[in-house]
């Protein structure tokens, strides 16, 4: 059949198939590093709000009250800054979604021969790079607060984060799946992300809360992120790190595959 | 003749509101066929079942030869779709949104190169492609997605109101590429548009209308159903003129400042008629076809309205000025 200049790519089949699904993968991936890398003004600004909380709100309280057993209040907040800078970075990512979903590249995306599984491993895998790559920028800020950072460590938290933010990266995905405007992320903002944030131990310990609170923060998996951080950055910890890193794999797990559900349900 | 998009018995229900009802059609290969209706007429929606982002509420269609239900992967490549709106992604260059493209549609690297080089040169941007795309103007977005559009080859190429926001000049640049394409390329084109006068340049058009195919023919064969042209005529004594055509032809004439005007059947056979039997010095005449609106409202009883605006139309409206750079 003469078909003009058709070609026909509609062979994928098999192991092609797979191919062509990493293949999506890498494109989002890469998409959103490459555009995380050119927008420097975007870098620059993610970190002065980090830098606000340490070197204003740190110091600040840092010169009334201490940190649990003696150490410097700002040296204590140091791994929930960088926690939170994962959080909101991770979560923005993928909120990213809504938007791009009806006005941008994502339409490209959703309209090409690839699983919709693809889509969302590879938005949750580039979300949760640029996240790290953010929390990373942050752990710069540790000599300028009197803090040594070994490589080791260093290492650990990159990976911890990459962690952390496929959890939260995933957990954006869901929620952008199902959302409709930008509106609601803000909603989401204020009744859920700040509450879940502060009553995870980045900025206060969460020994000796009122009960009410300690239960809240136990059920709360992001206190489990900045657990770990902690172990790993400060030494202190309230969980075993173990736990915290049984209860952040569990958390990933089962939000890519809830994301993956519902986008492969959508349409 | 090859039956490129077959559709049956399409249907699309939100809820209680039924945005698409039963529609069926079939368009030739190698043509270009399209979509006319006002806002929220369904044209989108239809556009986004036969691109596999919707599922039909009942109701088939099929895709060079590919049902959009059962093999959408299939379908997905033989299409190539630009949409209403915007969909590159303007921190990167034209470039890389092309390599993304074939990447996501596997086109070999080798080949990739070849056709890249070759879809930037119909629609002229190659000496722009490593230019960040936030730098083009409305026009030239456009033409970038035409052309990642065509990348993959496909046998389909959907334009989901492809001149929408632009200014006049650019819209008949956007049509002389299509044109240019189908000659190369022998590729369908399947459009939608509220734009009249855009119509015309399909070779079949469905009007569509609250959900509903209304008619579907030539743009010829749908003015003809409006019934004769609109001749005007200006003479060296109108009035006696007048009291001629009115005499010998049986037609009611109206006169203006501007001269005579009558509505009459095969206008084009009329004319030399006019000439022969009126004695009356002609300086002028003129013929006007019906235009499609003249179609559309007479299928419709109502003019192409604009909708009222949701939320999202806003933001899309928005969206479009920004990217438009006014």
């Amino acid at each position: 059949m003469e078909t003009g200049g058709y070609k026909g790519y509609s062979e994928a089949k098999g192991t092609n198939r797979l191919l062509n699904n990493a293949k999506a993968v890498y494109v989002i991936w890469l998409r959103e590093l490459i555009r995380f890398l050119r927008e420097k003004a975007r870098i620059v600004t993610s970190l002065i709000q980090p830098a606000v909380w340490l070197f204003i709100m740190g110091k600040g309280l840092g010169s009334s009250f201490a940190g649990p057993q003696g150490v410097d209040y700002v040296k204590f907040m140091f791994p929930g800054v960088v926690g939170m800078t994962v959080l909101f970075a991770s979560l923005f990512s993928s909120i990213s979604i809504v938007w791009d979903r009806e006005f941008g590249f994502l339409k490209e995306i959703l309209v090409a021969p690839v699983s919709r599984t693809a889509i969302v491993i590879g938005k949750a895998l580039s979300g949760s790079t640029t996240a790290m790559l953010q929390g990373a920028l942050v752990l710069l800020f540790a000599p300028l607060i009197g803090m040594r950072l070994s490589l080791p460590m260093v290492l650990e938290a990159l990976g911890l984060m990459f962690l952390i933010s496929f959890a939260l990266a995933s957990t954006g995905i869901l929620i952008a799946a199902r959302m409709e405007s930008m509106q609601s992320f803000q909603l989401l903002m204020n009744f859920f992300v700040m509450p879940m944030f502060f009553l995870s131990g980045a900025m206060f310990p969460l020994r000796g809360l009122p009960a009410w609170m300690g239960v809240i923060a136990r059920i709360n998996p992001l206190a489990y992120g900045i657990d770990a951080m902690k172990s790993v950055i400060i030494g202190l910890h309230e969980f075993a790190l173990g736990t915290d890193l049984a209860v952040i794999i569990v958390m990933a797990a089962a939000m890519i595959t809830g994301a993956v559900a519902l986008f492969n349900r959508e349409g | 003749m090859v039956k490129i998009v077959e559709v049956d018995n399409l249907r699309k229900e939100f809820g209680a509101v039924l945005a698409v009802k039963d529609i069926s059609l079939e368009v030739e290969q190698g043509e270009i066929f399209g979509f006319l209706g006002p806002n929220g007429a369904g044209k989108s929606t239809t556009i986004k079942m036969l691109s596999t982002l919707l599922k039909p509420t009942s109701g088939t269609a099929r895709l060079a030869g590919y049902n959009i239900a059962g093999q959408p992967n299939e379908v997905r490549r033989s299409i190539g779709l630009v949409f209403q709106d915007p969909s590159l992604d303007e921190s990167l260059t034209a470039r890389e949104n092309l390599v993304f493209h074939a990447m996501l549609y596997g086109v070999p690297p080798k080949e990739r190169e070849e056709r890249m080089a070759e879809v930037l040169k119909m629609v002229d941007l190659s000496d722009r492609q490593t230019d960040v795309v936030k730098t083009y103007s409305g026009g030239m977005k456009r033409r970038l997605e035409i052309a990642r559009g065509l990348l993959h080859y496909p046998r389909v190429l959907f334009l989901d109101e492809p001149t929408v926001g632009l200014d006049p000049q650019t819209r008949n640049h956007i049509w002389g590429y299509i044109h240019q394409l189908r000659e190369r390329e022998k590729i369908t084109i399947f459009m939608t548009t509220h734009y009249m006068d855009e119509a015309e340049n399909c070779d079949r058009i469905a009007i569509i209308d609250h959900g509903q195919i209304v008619a579907l023919d030539t743009p010829d064969g749908l003015k003809r159903l409006v019934g004769g042209e609109v001749i005007s005529l200006k003479t060296a004594d109108d009035a006696e003129a007048a009291a001629a055509i009115a005499e010998k032809f049986g037609v009611q004439v109206n006169r203006d400042d501007e001269g005579l005007h009558f509505e009459i059947e095969n206008g084009e056979e009329f004319i030399p008629k006019l000439f022969a039997e009126l004695r009356t010095r002609i300086r002028s005449v003129s013929l006007r076809r019906p235009t499609l609106d003249d179609v559309f409202l007479k299928l419709t009883g109502h003019a192409i309205r604009e909708e009222q605006v949701s939320g999202k139309d806003r933001m899309r409206a928005h969206v479009r000025m920004r990217r438009a750079g006014h």
